[in-house]
């Protein structure tokens, strides 16, 4: 399973690559999300993903999931949602005051 | 402290209340304020002369930062007191001079003076200094006042590059002997310079791998400050500055650093074969270089730069040959270099500074410099010509003056190292004279010019732009102190021999008295002979200079074109090359990153070996894992090619809840809860965005743009995917959840053990997590809401 889990990262991450370096802003923030997502995979996947109950000590189970990653994913959840809401209203404010989404267009005043 | 750390600091502190006494004594020349303390600085040194002509060294230490052993401390020995007796006596006189010469009313004179304080508290720091780092310290203040002396009329263009080319050079060498002393320091444990002398006389440590290094580094140091070649095209530019400054600065003291430096640090390296080479060497091809070239110039400030920069070779060589006195003490053969050297490092100070007040002098009071322009003065100011023509002659090395000792104690000591039996002196050595008695030749050609085209000849006021005249008495009283200086050191040399040189030569050769004699008659040496045919052959080059001085074409100022080169190609061509990779696109800079991050990634797995596969430690595979890794490949690869920005954002929708059904199934209910809210808050906020967006989510894109792009994510994809594989199965040990399930009620009070970690086990992460949260609706609050200027504010 966890060659599997390496194998979707991989392509998570691929996608999100392509999509970051394209030209709109819309699709690089649609990248950091999918990154975000292979992050969280990677970070499950790492920690292991073999049989066990689910953290919650009511099951009495024999053998948990490693409960560690999970609260690291949660706080990492929230902290890229944070950071991606920022982003797509940064993005709306741009394109409401400089009128484009296309970023090879923003590069900025030429100084000299 | 004592009365010496007090007498390096006076020109400092002086110079803090110099702009004090110039606001409020307006009528008063500020230079007058200034007067007296380089008289009573050269008064106390005059005091000091019974101490070290006994050969006592008094050393004050001043503990500074003891913990890395630099110490504030001071040392006057022979080398120190010639020096500072220099430094202070011509202070005293260009001071003087400068009063007349610079004009209260046009000039800034308190900021003039006070880089001149600086510059002289500088040049006392670094002739006392017995620590390196000190005297370091002060080489560099030395840098800063003199390039804040050349720039002084700051509105002129050639003034302002001078004083570029000048700092750009200096620094250069003043930071290669940074690196020296540090090389110093690495092999003998001490910054002090009498502990590495001591220490070196006893172990030598010619031996050390860094010695040949150390010796390299100091020696650019002292030649770029002393412009050596090809080090020396610094000075000529540096004639922009005002004349009082090129006679004090570019004459007397600031160039003499360097000498100062070498013959200080002879004790240390002398003992190598390749310091006398290396010193006598480049001041002999700068000698010549200099002489020959002093012949060219057509202006009179030009003319004394080149004589400078060859005087200061030869200067330069005699300490090399000099250095061959380590290996035989007590012979007058071999120290008699290094006492002609330190001879006519006094001699040279003397003449030299008294011909640039004269063309200082000409300059006031015909208004141009130029040859050309310039000639039968001789009528109108013949107490400057007398001044110029005692300065031309000692110069050039005729009796009597003392130029005439010096440039006899110089072909003596070159003829000498024909004796030498070490170093390959005996063969290679015999260069050495021919050189110097040619490079001698070009000197007095260019001697006889500096006082016979301007004096001699047909006196023509219409070719000059004011009616000269004699100069007012203030302005003569310098050059002709200076003169007299000449003539009577000429006259006498006993007079400063035993006082002043020979404990010198002992501060040079570190320890042992030496007894100097000068006389003006040696009978019929050789050296006389060559004096002689000296004299012979100038009159004859300077007859016929017309006939020859066309060669002057052939030789293109290869080295300044050199430097300009270097200060402004190179500008150009890094400008472009920072424009060609800074080209203000983002996607090219994250290419940068992605592909930066794949080559070292990669390359490490490569050279270490790293990528291993370990397929017995994995879960299996249920059919519900197939199921949703299928559609989560399907749903993110769609993205790519989604024509429309709904397209692509209902895609990630569905990423996202795949990815919470993926945390179902991996058994982790608080992080599929969270996910599946989280994400559909985002899909909501992405449609709110998409609603303001232009219609087209997916731009034109070129082949090439797509290509490298794919590759680039190819890559990063693949090295994830590795480094995931690899890590995952190279565990080294356990995880420590055994930890959490133990504790989370006993200690707790929980049985959710997600929650009691992110709350209570590892609460602080929360508590930033929060703030993040806080921190960017705060941030998109504000960025919908603050308008800066005004313009564009519709809310919506």
């Amino acid at each position: 399973m966890e060659l599997l889990m390496a194998i979707i990262i991989g392509i998570l991450f691929m996608c999100a690559t392509y999509l970051i370096l394209s030209k709109s802003i819309l699709r690089i923030i649609i990248g950091t999300g999918l990154l975000s997502h292979g992050v969280h995979l990677l970070v499950l996947t790492m920690g292991g993903l073999k049989g066990g109950a689910a953290p919650l000590l009511g099951q009495h189970a024999t053998s948990y999931t490693d409960p560690l990653p999970q609260a690291l994913i949660l706080t990492a959840i929230v902290i890229s949602f944070g950071v991606t809401s920022f982003l797509l209203v940064l993005a709306y404010r741009t394109y409401q005051e400089l009128g484009t989404d296309n970023l090879e267009k923003l590069r900025g005043k030429k100084h000299d | 402290m004592s009365i010496l750390h007090w007498v390096v600091l006076a020109p400092f502190l002086y110079a803090i209340i110099i702009p004090i006494l110039f606001t409020y004594m307006k009528r008063v020349h500020t230079g007058w304020f200034i007067l007296p303390l380089p008289f009573l600085l050269f008064i106390y040194f005059c005091s000091k002369i019974p101490t070290t002509s006994q050969l006592q060294t008094d050393v004050f230490t001043l503990t500074w930062i003891p913990s890395i052993g630099i110490d504030f401390s001071l040392m006057l020995d022979g080398l120190g007191m010639l020096f500072s007796l220099l430094i202070t006596g011509i202070g005293t006189l260009v001071i003087l001079y400068s009063i007349f010469y610079l004009d209260k009313a046009k000039e800034k004179l308190n900021q003039f003076y006070v880089y001149l304080l600086l510059f002289m508290g500088a040049m006392l720091g670094i002739v006392l200094s017995d620590n390196l780092i000190v005297l370091y310290m002060f080489w560099e203040i030395t840098s800063i006042s003199s390039f804040l002396l050349i720039g002084f009329w700051n509105n002129r263009r050639n003034s302002r590059n001078g004083a570029i080319k000048s700092m750009v050079i200096t620094v250069f060498g003043g930071l290669s002997l940074l690196a020296g002393i540090i090389l110093l320091y690495l092999m003998t444990g001490t910054f002090q310079i009498s502990e590495i002398i001591a220490s070196v006389q006893q172990n030598s440590i010619m031996t050390d791998p860094l010695f040949i290094l150390a010796m390299i580094c100091v020696l650019l140091g002292a030649f770029t400050k002393s412009a050596q070649f090809p080090f020396h095209i610094w000075l000529p530019d540096a004639m922009e500055a005002p004349t009082p400054v090129s006679a004090y600065l570019h004459s007397a003291t600031m160039v003499k650093a360097g000498i100062y430096l070498v013959a200080r640090l002879s004790p240390v390296f002398a003992v190598s074969g390749y310091w006398l080479w290396l010193v006598s060497i480049v001041g002999i091809v700068t000698l010549i270089y200099g002489s020959f070239f002093a012949i060219k110039q057509t202006d009179l400030k030009g003319i004394l730069a080149y004589s400078t920069i060859s005087q200061l070779g030869m200067i330069m060589s005699l300490l090399g040959i000099g250095a061959a006195g380590v290996h035989y003490e007590s012979e007058t053969t071999y120290y008699i270099a290094t006492a002609a050297a330190v001879f006519h490092l006094l001699n040279h100070a003397t003449f030299k500074g008294s011909l640039f007040m004269v063309v200082g002098i000409i300059d006031h009071e015909t208004g141009t410099r130029d040859i050309r322009r310039l000639s039968g003065l001789m009528q109108v100011m013949p107490i400057t010509f007398t001044i110029s023509i005692i300065g031309a002659f000692s110069m050039a090395g005729l009796p009597p003056f003392n130029g005439f000792l010096s440039k006899e104690m110089f072909f003596a000591s070159m003829l000498n190292i024909l004796e030498f039996n070490l170093f390959n002196m005996q063969t290679w050595g015999l260069l050495l004279p021919i050189i110097a008695w040619i490079g001698s030749i070009f000197t007095f050609v260019y001697s006889m010019i500096l006082v016979f085209k301007p004096f001699a000849g047909a006196f023509k006021p219409e070719k000059l732009a004011t009616k000269p005249h004699e100069a007012p008495i203030g302005m003569l009283i310098s050059p002709i102190i200076l003169v007299s200086l000449v003539i009577v050191i000429g006259l006498f040399p006993d007079l400063v021999a035993n006082t002043i040189l020979s404990p010198a030569i002992s501060s040079i050769y570190g320890g042992g008295s030496y007894d100097l004699h000068i006389y003006h008659w040696h009978g019929f040496q050789p050296e006389l002979f060559m004096t002689i045919g000296v004299i012979l052959a100038g009159i004859l080059l300077y007859k016929t200079r017309e006939k020859w001085t066309t060669i002057y074409r052939v030789f293109p100022t290869i080295l300044n074109r050199l430097y300009d080169i270097l200060r402004f190609k190179t500008e150009g061509s890094f400008n472009s090359l920072t424009n060609r990779y800074m080209v203000g696109s983002l996607r090219t800079y994250l290419i940068y990153i992605f592909s930066f991050f794949v080559f070292i990634l990669l390359l490490t797995m490569i050279l270490k070996d790293g990528f291993t596969s370990d397929l017995s430690n994995l879960a299996p595979i249920g059919a519900y894992e197939i199921g949703l890794s299928f559609v989560l490949i399907i749903a993110t690869i769609s993205i790519l090619f989604a024509k429309s920005r709904l397209t692509s954002i209902i895609l990630l929708g569905a990423v996202g809840y795949t990815v919470s059904l993926f945390y179902v199934v991996f058994r982790a209910p608080d992080l599929a809860l969270t996910q599946l809210v989280i994400e559909t808050v985002s899909v909501a906020l992405f449609l709110l965005c998409f609603y303001h967006l232009p219609k087209n989510a997916r731009k034109k894109e070129s082949i090439p743009f797509k290509l490298s792009n794919a590759i680039v994510s190819i890559l990063v994809g693949l090295v994830v995917m590795l480094i995931a594989i690899s890590s995952y199965s190279n565990k080294l040990f356990g995880s420590i959840a055994e930890f959490y399930v133990e504790n989370t009620y006993k200690k707790a009070a929980g049985e959710n053990m997600v929650n009691v970690i992110l709350v209570d086990f590892r609460g602080f992460d929360t508590l930033f997590e929060i703030a993040v949260l806080a921190i960017a609706s705060i941030g998109i609050f504000t960025m919908i809401k603050l308008r800066m200027g005004g313009k564009k504010s519709e809310n919506k």
